[in-house]
Parts: structure tokens; sequence; C-alpha cells
């Protein structure tokens, strides 16, 4: 079993853990939206989980690197506080910031981050981008945010996880990339009703059960 | 090493070459005049098609016999369409004429090809030494260039592998075949050949790493590409000499042990893509591909893969991922593709000039590829320069040539005799340079030291009317287009950048903005996944660096000093230059923004005015009387005459 220092901490894990998720485990927290064990290729990079690792030139995200024997890893110099402060202005300056009215307010991922860095909710400096449509209602038992969401891509996996195929998908690209129900032509085919996944992973407020849902259940 | 021995390669391929000649003397041999007519992609653009047709009905109606040979690009794009002439009886060696239309063709029938009169005033040169007309080899144009990939491109047909065969075309692979694979890897090593995608990483070492990955089945991708806007290298040399490509992605699979190879080019290349399958085909035909090649045990299939166009799929791992069936987003490397790239298999991704290259080098040897380039980049370069160049067109000149020699030698330097300002290199990866960069030699590490990027080849050549912060605006606007999205440093970081300068041409810029866009850009590099992020910032950060002055006016005087941004500019007529009583701009103006002063000049309504610049064109050159000034507020009061003195 590798054996590493992490911040002066000696930790071990399985040969070939990922780097992320030993220090999650052991306690140390590193900043992170996209990793979720098992997607391979990941079609996110959050760049929010970078580490110093002696050897390398720049900070690299550390759920793509898999522990080793003797390597050692700086979770806090300065260069990486930097690069993980930057992405988070960067994806606070297209969110819409409003945690009263939103359901995740308090086990938001980037409230926790935010604290955690300390960046102000909302950043001076960008200016903010938000998207025309506030939610999207097409989907029968969902409504999702755009302006709430971090593209994480987490929901996505999760679903097709648990259906085989997933009634989430990323549709557009570049900066109007978004998620969306658009291609899966019957959602009866989902156990959308029961499941309740992607909700329970979102790590921010971006996908909501419909309250007619609510209701209808009732 | 080959179950069918040396000589039953030899065999097979003699024959092959024996007919290749046969028809190239029966071509040669035949006394009638030949018209060679450049019919890649660009010729045809500037109507090429209908230079070939005007030649034929024009050969028809004078009842004249010839024979038209239609080729792919000589690279002058400047002069196209391009025809040489080769017209024997007439005493004259072969012609080089540019800018041939289909008026022009129908003349030179007539005229050249019947009376026997080239008609001096259109020849461009000859294309051999002779005591009549100047050779083309007496300009810069030409005999600055140093050709290795495209040396056969405008010269052969592309849809006849006779044609290339008949110039000593696959006979490399056939020597290949003959060596250990180790040999061929050495030898490419030893060349020091590196990756002309961009990054420059040395071939033969890639092509090691895939042949020691292991026993399996490896997989070779020629990278076709090709997005970045304004360079088009790679089409044409597969529009021109598909079979010099196909050569050299037959012998890395053959050194890496690869049965299978794909070709990867965008679907916007119909003319690339329906070369290429015709060239495999007539390879495949012809047993240089396919099951055992030339009777040897190498097999080797070669694919040619449409891709949808996107910028990123250029990157090698969204390239793979986009042959697979998914969207063509990057992923983080390692593992490299040489480790686990296609299907999962051991996977060469290689350019199209890269894979060009090969044959040469087998053919002449490495210390011959050696002798040309620089020490640390052997070889050759080859640009597609644009913009504000007398010359444009391809150029492949020798590594380490001066950007200097290349844009004012080579390439005629700037028109209409403006003063150089800037020359941008590497596409939206790449930087701004400006004078003081001019003597800094061309190869991957002297341009990256500068903060440009050798890229695939694109360079654009600006004059002093070019507005730097504009030129950064127009590749964040295409790298923040082509962005995937994966990634928040490149996805959101990147339309900051734009939307900062999309403000600041428009004269909104704000106390802050130059230094949010330096810190800014400099995250987006490191935080980036691949290389389209790492490299967006590079334009911006060359420009401000070297045009920071720029920058400043835009922001803290609202000013354009090259007059580009059109928010903070002013057109007006200088009074003393305006003629009385001319009306050219008056005309010209679409929105009536030209009134006439009481005592006949002319002036500027600025509320009105679009700041088109039509009305530049249209004043005739001995007036020149039409000014333009930054900011706006400089333009000077010029009354207006009430509105009913006009109706009267
Ligand atoms: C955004 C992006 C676009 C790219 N586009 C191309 C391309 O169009 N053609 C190309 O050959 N390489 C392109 N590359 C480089 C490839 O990833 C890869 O390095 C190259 O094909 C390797 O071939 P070489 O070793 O012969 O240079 C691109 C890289 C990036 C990051
Ligand atoms: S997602 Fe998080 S940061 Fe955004 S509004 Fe909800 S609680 Fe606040
Ligand atoms: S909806 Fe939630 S889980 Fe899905 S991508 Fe957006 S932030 Fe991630
Ligand atoms: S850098 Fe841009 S193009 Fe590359 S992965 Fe990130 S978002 Fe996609
Ligand atoms: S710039 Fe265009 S709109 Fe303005 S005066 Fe001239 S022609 Fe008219
Ligand atoms: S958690 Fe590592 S990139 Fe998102
Ligand atoms: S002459 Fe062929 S590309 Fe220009």
């Amino acid at each position: 079993m590798p054996k590493f220092l992490v911040d002066n901490k000696e930790i071990q894990a399985k040969q070939g853990t990922i780097l992320l998720k030993a220090c999650l485990d052991n306690e140390i927290y590193i900043p992170n939206l996209c990793y979720l064990e098992g997607i391979d290729p990941p079609s996110v990079s959050c760049r929010m989980c970078f580490v110093k690792i002696e050897g390398e030139r720049q900070p690299v995200p550390s759920c793509t690197v898999t522990v080793k024997d003797d390597m050692v890893v700086k979770t806090d110099t300065p260069a990486v506080r930097q690069l993980q402060r930057t992405a988070l202005r960067l994806l606070l300056s297209v969110h819409h910031v409003d945690c009263k009215n939103c359901q995740a307010n308090k086990k938001c991922e980037l409230q926790r981050m935010a604290k955690f860095l300390k960046v102000g909710l909302k950043p001076k400096g960008l200016e903010r981008h938000l998207r025309e449509i506030e939610i999207d209602r097409s989907h029968p038992f969902l409504d999702y945010y755009p302006n709430r969401c971090v593209l994480c891509g987490k929901c996505i996996h999760v679903c097709r996880e648990k259906n085989g195929q997933s009634a989430l998908t990323f549709s557009k690209r570049g900066f109007d990339t978004v998620i969306s129900f658009y291609g899966v032509k019957d959602l009866s085919t989902f156990e959308c009703e029961n499941c309740n996944a992607c909700i329970d992973i979102c790590p921010v407020g971006a996908l909501i059960l419909k309250e007619s849902k609510e209701e209808f259940l009732k | 090493m080959n179950p069918a021995g040396n000589e039953k390669i030899d065999q097979i391929f003699n024959a092959v070459y024996k007919e290749a000649e046969r028809r190239r003397s029966e071509f040669r041999e035949d006394p009638v005049p030949k018209i060679h007519i450049g019919m890649a992609t660009c010729g045809i653009a500037s109507g090429a098609l209908e230079t070939q047709k005007a030649f034929q009905e024009a050969l028809d109606e004078y009842n004249i016999e010839a024979r038209i040979h239609t080729v792919g690009c000589l690279g002058h794009c400047y002069a196209e369409p391009v025809v040489i002439i080769d017209h024997p009886d007439s005493g004259f060696p072969p012609i080089f004429y540019h800018e041939v239309n289909a008026g022009k063709a129908k003349m030179l029938t007539k005229l050249f090809l019947k009376e026997g009169d080239p008609r001096f005033e259109h020849v461009y040169g000859a294309m051999e030494e002779n005591d009549l007309i100047p050779s083309v080899m007496e300009f810069a144009r030409f005999n600055r260039e140093k050709r290795v990939v495209m040396e056969k491109c405008g010269y052969i047909d592309p849809e006849d592998i006779y044609d290339y065969i008949a110039e000593g075309g696959y006979s490399t692979l056939v020597k290949a075949l003959k060596l250990n694979p180790y040999e061929i890897i050495k030898e490419v090593q030893n060349s020091g050949l590196r990756g002309r995608g961009g990054a420059g990483f040395p071939t033969g070492r890639k092509w090691e790493l895939a042949k020691g990955s292991g026993e399996q089945e490896k997989i070779v991708i020629c990278n076709a590409d090709e997005g970045d806007p304004g360079a088009y290298m790679d089409r044409t040399i597969l529009e021109s000499n598909p079979h010099q490509v196909i050569e050299g992605m037959a012998i890395c699979a053959y050194a890496v042990g690869a049965k299978k190879a794909i070709i990867y080019v965008r679907a916007e290349y119909p003319l690339a893509v329906n070369i290429v399958t015709k060239a495999i085909r007539q390879a495949t035909e012809l047993g240089l591909l396919g099951k055992s090649v030339l009777g040897s045990s190498f097999d080797l299939e070669i694919d040619v893969f449409r891709g949808s166009g996107a910028f990123v799929c250029g990157e090698e791992t969204a390239l793979i991922r986009s042959i697979e069936g998914y969207r063509g987003m990057p992923r983080h490397r390692p593992p490299y593709p040489v480790q686990k790239g296609l299907w999962n298999q051991s996977t060469v991704i290689n350019n199209v000039k890269t894979l060009a290259s090969v044959s040469p080098i087998l053919d002449h040897g490495a210390d011959w590829y050696r002798e040309i380039g620089t020490e640390n980049t052997p070889g050759t370069a080859i640009f597609s320069v644009v913009g504000n160049v007398v010359h444009a067109g391809l150029v492949e000149i020798p590594m380490g040539v001066s950007l200097r020699t290349l844009i004012f030698d080579i390439c005629g330097g700037i028109p209409d005799n403006k003063k150089f300002k800037a020359v941008q290199i590497g596409g939206p990866s790449g930087g701004c340079l400006n004078e003081d960069f001019l003597d800094t030699p061309i190869d991957f590490d002297s341009l990256t030291e500068a903060g440009a990027m050798m890229g695939s080849g694109g360079m654009v050549v600006m004059d002093e009317d070019t507005c730097m912060v504009e030129v950064s605006r127009y590749f964040l606007d295409f790298t923040q287009n082509e962005s995937c999205g994966k990634c928040t440093f490149c996805r959101i970081g990147t339309y900051h950048l734009l939307k900062i300068l999309e403000r600041l041409t428009k004269g909104e810029g704000q106390d802050g903005d130059l230094e949010l866009l330096e810190t800014l850009s400099k995250d987006i590099k490191v935080g980036s996944l691949c290389g389209l992020g790492k490299t967006a910032p590079n334009p911006v950060l060359t420009s401000i660096k070297y045009f920071r002055d720029e920058y400043e006016a835009h922001i803290y005087e609202k000013r354009c000093p090259a007059l580009m941004c059109r928010p903070m500019i002013a057109f007006y007529f200088d009074l003393d230059l305006c003629a009385r009583g001319c009306d050219a701009c008056a005309t010209c103006c679409p929105v009536e923004a030209v009134f006439t002063t009481s005592n006949r000049k002319k002036g500027v309504d600025q509320e009105l005015c679009v700041k088109c610049g039509e009305c530049i064109v249209a004043c005739p050159p001995e007036y020149d009387a039409v000014r333009k000034v930054s900011p706006p507020d400089r333009v000077p009061h010029i009354e207006k005459p009430p509105e009913k003195e006009k109706e009267e």
C-alpha cells in the first residue's frame, strides 16, 4: 500500500486510489465539485481540486492522480489557492446567488468552498453574466436552474448508473453549455418518480423537485 | 523478416513503377502542348473550373490538340488561378501565367497555342532557365523556398497515383518494408523531425513510445482537422499530393506495428475528403495498401473519418473521443494516446505535414534532413501567410529563416506603402509580435520564447491600420466559441476576457481592465485542462506586452490609435482639400450623412454617420479629403446650413 505525505501528514491508501479521494477519506479537505468514483473518463473538469505535488512544475488536479509511494503533496500553497479562488470566482460570476430562496442553502458546496477559500459569494472584480432562462421546466418532475448549475456532470452520471441510460445530458457547448432533458423521448421509461438520484447528488440547488410532483405523490 | 522476401516486394513494385513510367513518357513524349491548371480549393475558389472549361472550349473552337493536366496547388494564392503552359513547338519554355480567368484562357489558346505568341505582358515567368523569358526562380517567392513536404504539390495530378509513382512515390515504402521497424524509428529519430501539429513533439520518440508500449496492435491517426482560422496548409497538401501523406502513414504503421490507420479530415473540406478517399482506393488497387502490402506480411487498412469541424477536435484526446462516437471533448493526459488511445489501443497521432515529411527523410536520409533548418528544429516550416502582405499564400521555408525575410523578401512586404505593425503567428493559440521580433528566426523554440507559437502554421501580417485590441477580441471570440465547456477556466474565463475586450473596443473600458485581463489570462493558462484553454490567452497577453499603449489609449482616452474601432472614431472632410462641387462622397453615403456647406464643400452629420468608410473609397485620390479621428470629440465642427436652404 503506497504511503505518502499530504501537508506533512502521513497517509496510506490502496494502490490505484485517486489522490483526492485518499485525502478526503483522511479528513484533508480539498475543494472539489465534479469528482465521483467510477466516472472514466470524466466528462467535466471543474478545476477546483488542485494540489501541489513535489516534482511537478505546476499545480495538478488531485482527482487525476493516483497515489504513489513517497509522493509529497501540499494542498494549500499560494499557487494552489490562487487557482482555486479564481476558479470559484469564475463559477460565482455566472451564478445567481440568492441563498435565502434556495433549497441548497447551508448544504451547498459553493457556500462551503467560499467559506473555506475565504471568497465572498458575490466577489468584486468580475462582472456577472447570467443566462436568460432562469428555470427550465420541461421535465415532468424536475425543475432545472441554469444559473445555479456548476456543470459538474454528477446528475448525468448517477442517472446513467441507476437507469442504464441518462435522462439528462449536456447540450450546447462552451459558455452556453447547460444540462438538458433534450433527446430523452419518453421520460416514462425512467423511474424519475421514485428516483431523485440527481437531486440528491447535485452539489448546489440546481435541480429541484417540482411542487406539482410533491402534490401528486401526496 | 518478410516471408515474401525482398525480391518479391521489388518485383511487385517494379511492375507498378514500369506502368507509371510508361504513362508518363507517353504523356511527355506526346508533342502536343500541355496545360497544367491548379485545381485545389484555392484555385477553384478563384475560378479554375471556368478556366478549365474555357481552355477546353477554345481548343475545340480553334481545333487545337492539347492536353489539360489538372494539378494541385503551387502555393501561390495571390496568383490564382495559376496555369502553366508547356508548348514545345513554340520554342518557349513552360510558362507560368497568373490570374488566368476564362477570357485570358481563351486569348492564350488563340495567341500562344495557335499563333505561338506567349503574350509577354501576361507572362509571370518561365518554369526553367532559358534565354527568352526570365525564370520564376529569379523571384524570392520561388527561390527562397525549400520544398520538402510540398515538393510535388502543384506539379502532379493528385487524382492519379501513377503521377506520384513516376516521380519516385512509394519507393520509400518499398525501402521501408525491407528494413527492420526499429531501424526506421531510429532514422526518424536521428532526423530530429518534430511534430508539425503545434507542439513540436519529437516524432521518432512518439513512435518509439508506441512501439515500446507492448505487442498489441497499434493505430495510426493522421490529424487533418486543421481548425485554425486562416490556416489551410493541411487541406492543400491533401488536395495536391495525398499519396505522400498516405505513404508516410504506411511507413509509420509498419514501424510501430499498426494494421489500421485513420485520416481525420474535417467534413468542411469536401474536396480533400474526395481526393484522399480516391487516393486510398487507387493505392489499395495497386497493392500498396490493404492485405499483404506489396506481397509482404504487412497489412494496412486506411479509413477516412470526417470530423464535425470543431476546433477542439484537433486536440488529440478530443479527436479520439469523437472517432469513438462521443462529444469531442479533451481529457486529462496522461495517459497519452500512445499509452491509451483510440478504443484504448496504443495510438500514434501525427499531423499531415509530419507524416508527409517521413518519406523524404527515409528517402534522402536523416543527415540530409538535418542539413535543412536549425539545430533544434530541422526541416522546413509551412506557413499560410495572409493579411496585409503582397504575395499571400503557402510558403515552405527552411526553419530558422527570419520573420523579416519571410514577410518582406519572400512575401513581398506590406502593400500600399503602409507600415508593418505586427505579425500574428500560431492562430488563436499564438501571439502577436511587433517589429522588434522581425529578426527572430522561425522555429518552435524561439517563437515560443517570444510568446507566440509555431502552432500549425497560420500567419497573419498586419499593417499600421490594425488595432491590436480588436485583433485580440477577434481571436478570443473564436476560442470562446470553440471552447468545449468542460473546464471552468476556459468556459467562463475566456468569456470574461472576451466581454472585457468587447467593452474596450466599444470605448467602454474601465480602470482595472488591463490588470484584470492579465491576471485572468495567467490563471486560465495554468488552470485549463487542454491546449485550447491553455493557449487561448496568448493573443491577449502578447498584445498587452508589446502594444500596451494601445490598450491604455482605449481605456483611459477612449481612443483607438489605429482608427479601427468604430465607436471610437469619427469621419470628417478636410475643407482645405475637399473640392468645391464634388459630390462623390455624398452619392455613396448609405445614410445621407454628408451635407453641403455654405461654400459648397462637404461636412459629415455626426448624428447620422454610421462610420462605414465608404466615403474614403469614394473621395477621388487627387483630393483625398476624408479624415478619421479618434476619439470622436476631436472632429472639427463644421457648420451645417439650415435645413430649409437644402430644400430650395
Ligand atoms: C485546441 C487544439 C487544436 C489542435 N488542432 C490540431 C490540428 O488541427 N491539427 C493537428 O495536427 N494538431 C492539432 N492539435 C495538436 C494535437 O493535439 C496533436 O498534438 C498533434 O496532432 C500531434 O501531431 P504531431 O506530433 O505530428 O504534431 C491541436 C491541439 C489543440 C490543443
Ligand atoms: S446554489 Fe448555493 S450559492 Fe447558489 S443560491 Fe443556492 S445555496 Fe446559494
Ligand atoms: S444540475 Fe447539479 S448535478 Fe447536474 S451538472 Fe448542474 S450542478 Fe451538477
Ligand atoms: S480548456 Fe476549454 S476546450 Fe479544453 S477542456 Fe477546458 S473547456 Fe474544453
Ligand atoms: S463614413 Fe459612411 S456613413 Fe459616414 S459619412 Fe462616410 S459614407 Fe457616410
Ligand atoms: S474535482 Fe477534480 S477537476 Fe473537479
Ligand atoms: S495557391 Fe493554392 S492555396 Fe493558394
